[in-house]
């Protein structure tokens, strides 16, 4: 690899460590759902997108089976695919190292590699990445701390485990709530959710808002 | 093989292969507008979904308790434009004091 330039490698460390350590909150919300430390374990390591992971055990964990979680899982999955698409061009990679790049294609390593645009290819290259690895190291580390801590605990409700689940998504949606638009949709898609839930069978009500999203997205294209 | 097992190798094996999937199509395959805008709205859907089952719902039932406390409190912190560990701290917290104490 050719040398790092330093405010690239600066910038895909700070975003590296700070999502990484979220890690945290995910191992502890996978054992208080009643995952296995070696099972959180290995969603951060082999699906590696937070979202997906804390979605398959948050539907699992709400009694939804392992196709509703699965699925909703894989809804959140597929802008990862549409991340691709942006990166390829950039990174034009083959064989192996691209195999790896696709692996490493998430939220951050495409957000930093774009956000280097300014200082060139070598530095959208390297933003990718550095960031994709160093979230890959932490998000991992931090996801086992997360899951043995959750796993010496106990009861999850007396340590707030349960509330830091919903608090977690709360979390990851708040940022992207950026119109009139996105607000309903998030209001009309919670309040789905809630009152299918005493009627459809578990991780329905989760699964069925792509629905609202959808129609919310053909309304605004109009 | 149990639920939690399936789940997580079906939930891996596909994220990979959409990971890898937008390393091979052709760019313009994927940038019809809707297709992008429709991309940008499903996470918000399905993350406020499992927002309102995760605090206000266990099993088949609408259940009112401490969570609800402790998603008040990460509104809040994300009021005032807490960081992200804040926000779960403070929910969790605040979720803990009121399942100890009441």
């Amino acid at each position: 690899m050719s040398r790092v330039s330093s405010p690239t490698f600066r910038d895909s460390l700070s975003v590296s460590f700070t999502v990484g350590a979220y890690g945290v909150a995910f191992g502890a919300a996978a054992v208080a759902n009643g995952f296995s430390v070696l099972q959180s374990c290995l969603l951060s390591l082999l699906t590696f997108s937070g979202a997906s992971q804390f979605a398959v055990i948050g539907v699992i964990g709400a009694g939804g089976g392992a196709i509703s979680g699965i699925t909703t899982a894989s809804l959140l999955g597929i802008r990862n695919g549409l991340y691709g698409v942006l990166m390829a061009p950039i990174l034009k990679v083959r064989g192996l190292k691209r195999l790896v790049a696709a692996h490493i294609t998430i939220d951050e390593s495409t957000g930093v590699s774009l956000s280097q645009e300014p200082r060139g290819i070598n530095a959208m290259r390297e933003g990718f990445w550095l960031t994709g690895f160093g979230v890959f190291i932490f998000w991992n580390l931090f996801t086992l701390a997360g899951a043995l801590g959750a796993e010496a605990m106990g009861d999850p409700s007396a340590w707030g485990l349960d509330a830091a689940v919903p608090a977690a998504f709360l979390g990851l949606v708040w940022p992207r709530l950026k119109n009139a638009t996105d607000k309903t949709l998030a209001l009309v898609a919670a309040t789905f959710a809630i009152v299918t839930t005493p009627f459809l069978p578990a991780g329905l009500p989760i699964i069925g808002t792509a629905v609202l999203a959808i129609i919310a997205g053909l309304r605004s294209a109009k | 093989m149990d639920t939690l097992w399936i789940g997580v190798i079906g939930t891996s094996l596909i994220a990979y292969a959409l990971k890898l999937s937008g390393h091979s199509v052709p760019e313009k395959f994927l940038s019809h507008p809707l297709i992008k805008r429709i991309n940008l709205l499903i996470p918000i859907a399905l993350l406020s979904a499992l927002v309102a089952v995760q605090s206000v719902t266990t099993k088949n039932s609408i259940v009112i308790d401490h969570r609800l406390v402790g998603l008040g409190a990460a509104i809040l912190a994300l009021i005032f434009k807490a960081p992200f560990p804040i926000v779960v701290l403070s929910a969790a917290i605040t979720s803990a004091a009121f399942y100890n104490f009441f």
